[in-house]
């Protein structure tokens, strides 16, 4: 399998009170061709800017600080602009939250698809046009020929996402990022595009790395997950490994406060506290005053990764009952 | 005396202001980030400010017979009876046509006008009548403005109609044609003219407070209040004025020059207020013609006015960024 | 009418009654500004709730739910209705006698930023009910009422005067439940009081209003999109869709057998996660219709997977089921089979 993504040390800084405060800290990610990744985590964990940060897209005045990411084998940090730009929507593509502000109002969406599909290929325009209603057609619009002439306010939330998978898609990119996708969605609506995207990962063998804090979506579509906290992975593994049998005490008090799985009337197990904001993280494990488990090491020192068949975590915990 | 009130009314407001401020910490930290980057045109406003009131505290020396004029702390300053016959040109010992030696040989630093007055004392003098200008009118439209604009946003339907109709028909006018109308009617005072630059100028900020009321009134927290039981008034007080304020204030900064300038304006037509920089300015206009030309008069009006627009300007351009709701929210 | 012939009869007249409650927006155009078609967000919707129970009122966006809670608290007047609470019709109070009853029904909003004031500290958030009805004889027992209420909903009293944007989301979201408590009410609209929060928050919240619920006898009305909290919370569901009720009954036997393919097709939506079955299924193609032009017949005839020739033409009522009320003509008890039409 060819690894489309590898992201290794990555830190992400915003400047702070006390100088620069990192919001990703020292991530590591891997991705092959044709595997959906979810990377789960509450707001404030940082999966955003990580997603970002995958193309260059951190907004000032945040930056990379460190760390190395490669696409395809390509060093993302070293390209120049212009490489960089032949990079972006080529070798990967992004889908982003809010459908609503993601296509410029005042342009027809056949024209954002068909910019989006001559900035990497040398086509003239109607062959270009013809190629978008085709796209329009893999992603599930109806009437794709006269949609090309719609503008965004006249197309719902769910149309909108599937332009915007569309511009995604022109440029047949290795990888697509989706921060937060349906999240802005309505459930049966949801249920459409998350179909559309497991057809597309069959079709086209792109490697996916989705964004959520939704753990049913990351049931529905990935093959593996990376759990995010407080700006670092602390736990990575195959979907039903971690679902099933998650062995970080903040992913297994995750899924026991969903309340669709708890039953009802009895008191939902809650994880007490809140997420430390970036810049107020935690000496040692960050999840530690939050954790039923803390013993003494946790306060002190950040865990290393412990492996396990199937997933590895970071976890003084889970660390010491596998050395006894 | 009508003046003379009009200055305590704006002394007044600016403490109660102060006190409203210092009380909230929110807007503590936003005159801190004033003061951090504008230092020097807050300096200088805050100059205008001092010799403003310097000029406002006057008092009739009763010594002597016959009818004394009240003389301000700023008159006092200077040597009493600091005129000369004519003009002179800056620090000069003699007079400028004719060369007749002067009273008080070079101490006009500025020289003196046709009436033999000191232009120093004049630009200086000036500027009280500047800041009461700006600080009056908007005194009287700003709170105009507010209740209109509030009222048509808050309540909408019928009450929005009427407003909007009293707005455009005066948006419409000619905005000079009828603040000469009124100075005309009113009469020829400080107050007066300001009580006419009010009237005339609280449309755009009406327009501007309405447009700001709809968006609040949809907002969550308003709603709330209304679930609540609040009645309609204490909510328009409590939730949607307060939040109107960095708008006041901005507005308030921002058309404190075009004030002084339309006062400016009116003195040219012969319409302004007496003292004020502009009446020196269209004193000076004749001037210009003769041979040799007399120029220091003008250019110390045309100075000092400049000074404080320009100082206006630029703290008016800082609060405008620093009270920005975008600043806000991410400053919180 | 609510047609539910409810397993149990009803012994006492229940807390809120609403019958045939309409809103619908004008969208205005033109010089004049006449409406010229209307936005039915809630069309002819009737739902009872007994004291000290949930009833969950839940759809998608569009479905009006949101604007039944603000129809009923009168925060957008409804055009037609009744909505008896304790044995008095709001609609028909005049503002000024609707203001007492507003003390016993609130309202906690979805977004914990945007329902409070920024400008305000928190302890002057919470004590303006209190002082618009003069709950309290003076400031300081009003402080003390704050503080009390604060750490009922487990926030520290101390921190009473410090601004909304100084705590987190869950916080916040406390505060307004506090603010919503102080009232002392009995009835509590949650318009998606949970929507806005983490997960991990989420259940927090979740169990707060479940103990308060236990502690203070209080009736919720929980309106959500989110079936997960429902199925976890409420006792009674009722869904809506374009501006109708189309099933409604008690929560675990609209789970376990959804009558409506409306509901249907929502329930069989939601990710599942369990992860030996990923079943999510996209059983409602095509998108949710306008507001303000909702098809003829039944309104989710367009969607619907099980439609045949009568949904295009008749509006179908609200027919009695086993232990609720479905809006569909397959749950018609006198129709025989129905007539055989397009299978989607």
């Amino acid at each position: 399998m060819t690894r489309v993504l590898e992201v290794e040390g990555l830190v992400v800084s915003f400047p702070g009170e006390h100088g620069r405060t990192p919001v990703v800290d020292r991530l590591d990610l891997e991705l092959d061709a044709g595997d959906t990744l979810a990377l789960v985590g509450e707001s404030g964990c940082g999966k955003s800017m990580t997603a970002l940060s995958l193309l260059r897209l951190v907004p000032r005045p945040g930056r990379i600080d460190a760390g190395r990411i490669r696409i395809d084998g390509e060093d993302l940090l070293a390209l120049r602009v212009d490489a960089l730009r032949r990079l972006r929507g080529h070798k990967a593509g992004m889908i982003f939250q809010e459908p609503m502000t993601s296509l410029n109002p005042v342009l027809r969406v056949g024209a954002q698809v068909v910019e989006a599909i001559r900035l990497h290929e040398r086509v003239g325009v109607l062959e270009a046009r013809r190629r978008a209603a085709e796209l329009f057609e893999r992603v599930g619009i109806p009437d794709p020929a006269e949609r090309l002439d719609a503008y965004p306010h006249e197309l719902s939330g769910g149309m909108k996402q599937r332009v915007m998978i569309a511009i995604a898609l022109a440029a047949r990119p290795r990888l697509l990022i989706a921060d937060e996708p349906t999240t802005a969605l309505d459930v049966t609506i949801q249920a459409q595009v998350l179909e559309l995207l497991r057809e597309l990962r069959r079709d086209t063998g792109m490697a996916v790395l989705l964004i959520t804090h939704d753990l049913g979506i990351v049931n529905e579509v990935a093959d593996r997950v990376a759990v995010m906290y407080a700006g670092r992975v602390v736990e990575v593994g195959a979907r039903e490994t971690l679902l099933g049998a998650a062995r970080h005490p903040y992913t297994q008090g995750l899924l026991r406060s969903i309340p669709a799985l708890a039953p009802r009337g009895a008191r939902l197990p809650e994880i007490p506290g809140s997420v430390p904001s970036a810049g107020a993280w935690p000496s040692g494990c960050r999840f530690h005053p939050r954790c039923p488990r803390v013993f003494d090491p946790c306060k002190q020192h950040d865990p290393d990764w412990t492996a396990l068949p199937g997933q590895r975590v970071r976890c003084h915990a889970v660390a010491r009952e596998l050395a006894s | 005396m009508l003046g003379n009130c009009a200055v305590a009314a704006l002394v007044l407001a600016g403490l109660a202001a102060a006190l409203r401020v210092g009380r909230s910490p929110l807007w503590r930290q936003a005159g801190r980030e004033l003061r951090r980057r504008r230092p020097f045109a807050l300096l200088v406003v805050a100059l205008y400010a001092a010799i403003a009131l310097l000029d406002s505290i006057a008092w009739v020396d009763h010594e002597g017979g016959g009818v004394h004029e009240a003389r301000s702390l700023l008159v006092r300053a200077f040597p009493a009876d600091f005129r000369e016959a004519s003009y002179s040109a800056p620090l000069a010992d003699v007079e400028f046509y004719g060369g007749a030696p002067l009273r008080h040989p070079g101490s006009h630093w500025l020289g003196t006008d046709i009436l033999g007055r000191d232009v120093l004392l004049q630009a200086l003098r000036g500027a009280r009548v500047a800041l009461l200008v700006g600080g009056l009118t908007s005194l009287i439209s700003i709170p105009l403005a507010l209740l209109f604009g509030v009222a048509a946003g808050y309540r909408g339907g019928r009450v929005d109609d009427v407003v909007f109709f009293v707005t455009s028909t005066l948006a419409s006018m000619p905005g000079l044609l009828l603040l000469v109308a009124l100075v005309m009617a009113l009469g020829r005072g400080p107050v007066q003219v300001c009580i006419a630059l009010g009237v005339t100028g609280w449309v755009g900020f009406a327009r501007l407070a309405r447009g700001e009321t709809f968006k609040l009134r949809e907002l969550d927290y308003v709603q709330a209040a209304r679930a609540l039981g609040v009645p309609e008034l204490r909510i328009v007080l409590r939730h949607v004025v307060p939040n109107l304020m960095h708008l006041v204030v901005i507005t308030f900064v921002l058309t404190f020059s075009g004030l002084v300038l339309s006062e400016a304006v009116l003195s040219w037509l012969g319409l302004g207020i007496d003292g004020s920089w502009g009446q020196m300015i269209d004193q000076a206009r004749d001037e210009l013609s003769r041979e040799p030309a007399i120029w220091w008069n003008l250019t110390a009006a045309s100075a000092a006015l400049f000074g404080l627009i320009l100082a206006v300007n630029l703290v008016g351009d800082a609060v405008r960024d620093i009270l920005d709701p975008r600043t806000l929210r991410e400053r919180a | 009418m609510s047609a539910a012939p409810t397993g149990a009869a009803a012994l006492a007249e229940p807390l809120l009654r609403v019958e045939g409650l309409r809103t619908w927006f004008p969208v205005r155009a033109g010089v004049l500004q006449r409406p010229v078609a209307w936005i039915r967000a809630v069309d002819d919707v009737s739902f009872s709730i007994e004291a000290g129970r949930t009833l969950a009122l839940v759809g998608e966006s569009g479905c009006g739910k949101s604007s039944v809670g603000r129809s009923l608290l009168r925060l957008v007047e409804p055009q037609a209705g009744r909505v008896w609470f304790e044995g008095v019709d709001l609609l028909g109070l005049a503002p000024a006698a609707l203001r007492p009853v507003r003390r016993r029904l609130q309202m906690v909003f979805q977004d914990p930023m945007a329902s409070l004031d920024p400008r305000m500290r928190v302890r002057d958030i919470v004590a303006e009910g209190m002082q618009a009805f003069g709950i309290g004889s003076s400031e300081s027992e009003r402080s003390e009422r704050v503080a009390r209420l604060l750490a009922r909903v487990q926030l520290d009293p101390g921190q009473m005067w410090r601004y909304p944007h100084e705590f987190s989301g869950g916080q916040r979201q406390r505060i307004c439940i506090a603010r919503a408590l102080a009232l002392e009410p009995r009835l509590v609209i949650c318009d998606e009081a949970t929507s806005a929060l983490d997960v991990s928050i989420q259940s927090q919240i979740l169990n707060l209003l479940r103990d308060l619920q236990q502690e203070l006898g209080l009736t919720y009305l929980f309106i959500t999109h989110d079936l997960g909290v429902v199925r976890y919370l409420a006792d009674r569901v009722a869904v809506m869709y374009l501006g109708q009720i189309v099933e409604e009954g008690p929560a675990e036997a609209l789970f376990r057998a959804p009558q409506h393919p409306y509901t249907q097709a929502l329930l069989a939506a939601v990710p599942s996660l369990d992860p030996a079955r990923r079943h999510s299924v996209a059983a409602a193609p095509g998108d949710v219709p306008s507001p303000s032009a909702p098809p003829p017949g039944c309104r989710f005839h367009t969607r619907c997977p099980r439609v045949f020739a009568r949904c295009a033409q008749e509006a179908p009522p609200l027919y009695g089921t086993a232990s609720g009320a479905s809006r569909c003509f397959l749950s018609d008890p006198g129709a025989a089979t129905p007539d055989a039409g397009p299978a989607r």
